[in-house]
């Protein structure tokens, strides 16, 4: 139970109407997106208005010592947002204002409750694109991805949302707000406060403003699909695509049992007899794509493929891209729970992992399709089971260790873009070592003492 | 079983639900409302909260199941295929079980201090006074006419002679090719008997004949809406008893919602029912509908008995017609096969005009918030008229176009078409209103 004083000093300073309290209210902050995850109720979720908002929820809470986990859309996949500890969630949505669009210095101020797709349909009026494109772009908010530092479909020729963040105004822990970084290309004043900040998920401060690098949007595109009857052939053809210099936008591979559900599901034609599909698409001027084009197609050929084909029009692009997308969906309506794992590998380990996912699937006896994003290395082993059957969630628990295990000894990592959170906090020590974990908790506890900021996460105070 | 039965009719629809929130991208309660509970996702969670006995039926249970407006957007998005229409009724039904209607009274059902819709009420309601209705009123039995429509800058003048008592049992034509029953709506009826009269005119011209039963009632829609499923049988068992009785051929509406009803629901509530009304609702529902689709699948319109009409249109896709029915294509078909007429789409033509029956009753403030978006792609188009295919959004749509000083007609397509044929008859007559 909170004290009451602290819930009318929150009503008072925010208004009773962002202040939520009721039980059935609370249920509905207790998750995410993430499965297999327990449920926890805050006690309170409270939906600040600006910055000094936040800075008074923050000293009231180090007042009463009571925890903050900051909210975006809550569609991360790591639990990044269940108030595992109890406390107060802070809902950032009503911050959802697009300060400033700068053409000339081609970036953007945002606030951190504004939608990805809203930030991209704004800066469309001008020509321009926000490239970081998570499969949540219609609903995931800046703030949320700024905070998992998320990947997306075009992270291999425009990189991830880190490679977009140029300053952002934040609330300490101390309930202190700093403001860094700036529209200069070039600034080396300083720790890089952005490679600690992005991708902090919420643990070292509460981002309240975001100045964000826009690109001009590309003259033309060709997407591609690519089919092949042996999984060998589909890796040596992704690293092949690079050596030969070309960088596609992006560069997808969907396993066997992906395409069949795919395709049982959306009837889009894929081959369904395929072992694997790379999909991808080049961008750029409308004389490299058409250079590009050609040798996407020679190279694929070249490394085996069993058949390739350009998309004709938007309408054919369009199917091939919505099959990507109806991967995750389309799994996920084959049994009650969908445990999606993103292991990482440098991206020539990629036939490695896929025959080692395999493996793990046979020796624990699971569903396991995978997809991914094949140009970054970024896997997405999709385990479906049912958490209701414990036997074999145990059995899920083993095959993702193992799968952790792999990834980390081919030279990859835990997470390639969905963050830690709390799913993968245990996991750590396997990639940092016990040191490289105590170099985490030392930057922790020297910004969040108190484990004011989403605990739990990323790293625990044992 | 259907889920206006058991809660645990929907276990299976809930278990499906990934917490992906896709469902945010479109839930219009949500985009305003910036909260967990509007989405479907919220609401899912909360049911599941339920059958997990974490949580009883409370108030405020009760009120956050009201919290949407069915419009539909987000089972249409789902991408795991949750039927969350299903959810929501089976959640309100839920309910209205362990709460009565004492839950939801406060809002939807109070709603009458119109002195004449308070009349009309009581010629309505009188059929089913013993039941829910009279359980419902805070003060002593009164509000008998069930939709709610008591806003004060919406509500239209009502009509100084409702719809039944314009038109005879039978309207007649010379070699009819069908026999038509027309299910007149509460609204129809009582606010918009100029649309119930385009219908009738569109049908005869179309050589059919139209059977108006004078003894027909409400459809029940804002009943079990509601989750009051008893009430709602007793109205579909004598609606059932009513049309039984025209021997048409079909019935045919002018009301998604209503068509919703008839297409669907009454089955679904009748289900369990072994007295015969579960094959009478069945075989009605193989033969209900909607004015367009009825036109242009069931007796082959043809354009050429159509004069001009000269307007700029843009035509509103109705929740219930459009997802619940499926029906997007035929009003446009019609629409545009009216010489002299434009249609020009609006941005997003499909989101929810924030109507929803007894929700803009119960949140008029978050229903003016989701109009103002419609009212705004309207704005853009630069039509003179907004046509659609539902009474309720017209009612919904002509508040917001008024308030917001715009100069538009809000029609019911059927009403376009029958001025084009009357347009045809006698060209001088340019009046489309
Ligand atoms: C179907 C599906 C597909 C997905 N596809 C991708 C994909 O392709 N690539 C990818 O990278 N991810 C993907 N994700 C994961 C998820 O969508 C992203 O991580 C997303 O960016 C999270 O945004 P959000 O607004 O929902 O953040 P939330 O989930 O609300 O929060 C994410 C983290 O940020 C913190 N946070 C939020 N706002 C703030 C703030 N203002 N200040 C400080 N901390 C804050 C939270 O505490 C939490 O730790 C997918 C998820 C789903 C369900
Ligand atoms: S209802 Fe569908 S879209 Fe919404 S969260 Fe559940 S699975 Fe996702
Ligand atoms: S039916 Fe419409 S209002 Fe209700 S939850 Fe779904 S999208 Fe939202």
């Amino acid at each position: 139970m909170l004290p009451t004083q602290l819930i009318a000093e929150l009503k008072s300073t925010l208004g009773a109407a962002n202040v939520l309290t009721d039980k059935e209210d609370m249920i509905t902050y207790s998750f995410d997106a993430t499965a297999g995850m327990p449920s926890k109720n805050p006690d309170l979720v409270v939906c600040p208005n600006s910055t000094e908002d936040v800075v008074a929820i923050v000293k009231l809470a180090n007042k009463y010592n009571i925890p903050i986990y900051p909210r975006g859309s809550g569609t991360n996949l790591s639990g990044g947002t269940i108030p595992i500890e109890g406390g107060i969630v802070l809902s950032m949505l009503n911050m959802n204002q697009i300060l400033e669009v700068d053409q000339d210095n081609l970036v953007a101020v945002v606030q951190p409750g504004v939608v990805i797709q809203s930030l991209n349909n704004e800066v469309l009026k001008y020509g321009l694109i926000y490239p970081p494109d998570p499969g949540t772009v219609t609903t995931a908010t800046m703030g949320g991805s700024t905070m998992e530092c998320s990947g997306g479909l075009r992270g291999l020729k425009y990189g991830v949302t880190k490679h977009y963040i140029m300053g952002m105004q934040l609330v300490l822990a101390s309930g202190e707000v700093i403001k860094w970084g700036g529209k200069t290309v070039k600034n080396v004043s300083g720790y890089d406060l952005t490679a600690l900040f992005t991708g902090s998920e919420g643990t070292l401060g509460i981002v309240t403003e975001i100045l964000v690098k826009l690109i001009p949007t590309p003259e033309a595109r060709q997407s591609f699909l690519a089919v092949f009857d042996d999984v060998d052939k589909a890796g040596r053809c992704i690293s092949a695509i690079i050596r030969n210099k070309i960088i596609p936008a992006t560069l997808e591979i969907m396993d066997n049992m992906t395409i069949r559900t795919v395709e049982e599901y959306a009837k889009i034609g894929l081959p369904t007899d395929a072992e694997a599909v790379l999909l991808i698409e080049v961008d750029g001027y409308r004389e490299s794509v058409a250079r590009e084009a050609e040798q996407v197609l020679k190279v694929c050929r070249e490394e085996g493929a069993s058949d390739v084909q350009a998309a004709k029009d938007d309408a054919a692009r369009d199917k091939l891209w919505a099959a990507r997308r109806a991967a995750l969906p389309a799994l996920a309506r084959v049994s009650p729970t969908t445990v999606l794992e993103d292991a990482t590998v440098p991206r020539s380990r990629i036939p490695e992992m896929l025959k080692a996912i395999r493996q793990i699937a046979l020796k624990y006896d699971l569903k396991i399709g995978t997809f991914g994003h094949a140009g970054d290395g970024n896997l997405h082993p999709t385990i479906l089971t049912d958490k209701h059957n414990a036997a074999e969630m145990h059995r899920v628990e083993q095959a993702v260790n193992e799968i952790f295990t792999v990834a980390i000894s081919l030279g990859g990592t835990l997470s390639g873009e969905h963050g830690i959170g709390m799913a993968k906090a245990g996991f750590l020590n396997m990639e940092f070592g016990p040191a490289g974990v105590d170099v985490l908790r030392r930057l922790k506890e020297a910004l969040d003492p108190d484990y004011r900021l989403n605990p739990g996460k990323i790293v625990r105070r044992d | 079983m259907s889920e206006f039965q058991s809660l645990q009719e929907v276990q299976h629809e809930v278990n499906k639900c990934m917490k992906c929130g896709n469902c945010q991208a479109v839930c219009p309660v949500y985009q305003e409302t910036r909260q967990e509970v509007g989405e479907a996702r919220g609401k899912i969670k909360l049911v599941e909260a339920l059958l997990e006995g974490q949580i009883a039926v409370t108030e405020g249970l009760a009120d956050r199941f009201l919290l949407c407006t069915t419009c539909g957007a987000c089972t249409q998005i789902c991408p795991c295929g949750v039927r969350f229409d299903k959810i929501i009724m089976g959640a309100r039904a839920e309910a209205v079980r362990h709460k009565g209607l004492g839950s939801i009274k406060k809002y939807a059902f109070t709603a009458l201090k119109h002195p004449k819709l308070f009349d009309f009420g009581l010629k309505t309601g009188a059929r089913f006074q013993s039941l829910a209705f009279k359980r419902v009123s805070d003060k002593g039995g009164r509000a008998r006419f069930p939709i709610g429509i008591d806003r004060k800058k919406i509500i239209p003048a009502l009509a100084k002679v409702p719809l039944k008592d314009q038109l005879p049992e039978i309207v007649h034509v010379a070699k009819p090719k069908l026999k038509a029953a027309f299910f007149v709506g509460c609204m129809t009826n009582y606010i918009y008997p100029d649309m119930g009269r385009a219908l009738v005119d569109v049908l005869t011209a179309n050589n059919v004949e139209v059977i108006i039963p004078h003894d027909q009632h409400c459809c029940g829609t804002p009943v079990y809406a509601n989750g009051e499923v008893a009430t709602a049988i007793a109205m579909a068992k004598s609606n059932l008893d009513i049309f039984d009785r025209t021997g048409a051929d079909a019935i045919v509406l002018d009301c998604g919602t209503c068509t919703d009803s008839w297409k669907h629901n009454y089955v679904k509530l009748l289900e369990q029912d072994t007295s015969g009304y579960k094959e009478k609702a069945e075989r009605w529902a193989a033969k209900t509908y909607e004015i367009s689709d009825f036109l242009v699948n069931v007796i082959g319109f043809t354009p050429e008995n159509l004069g001009p009409v000269k307007r700029r249109v843009t035509y509103h896709d109705p929740c219930h017609v459009a997802r619940s029915l499926g029906i997007t294509k035929e009003p446009r078909l019609l629409l545009n096969s009216i010489p002299g007429l434009e249609l020009v789409e609006m941005n997003d033509p499909g989101r929810c005009c924030g109507m929803a029956g007894s929700f803009s009753l119960t949140f008029p403030d978050l229903s003016d918030k989701i109009l103002a978006h419609k009212v705004k792609n309207i704005a853009a188009t630069n039509v003179d008229a907004v046509a659609t295919s539902c009474p309720a959004c017209r009612m919904q749509l002509a508040g917001g176009v008024e308030n917001a000083s715009l100069q538009h007609d809000v029609v019911h397509v059927v009403q376009l078409l029958a001025a084009a044929y009357r347009a045809k008859v006698q060209p001088k007559d340019q009046a489309a209103k």
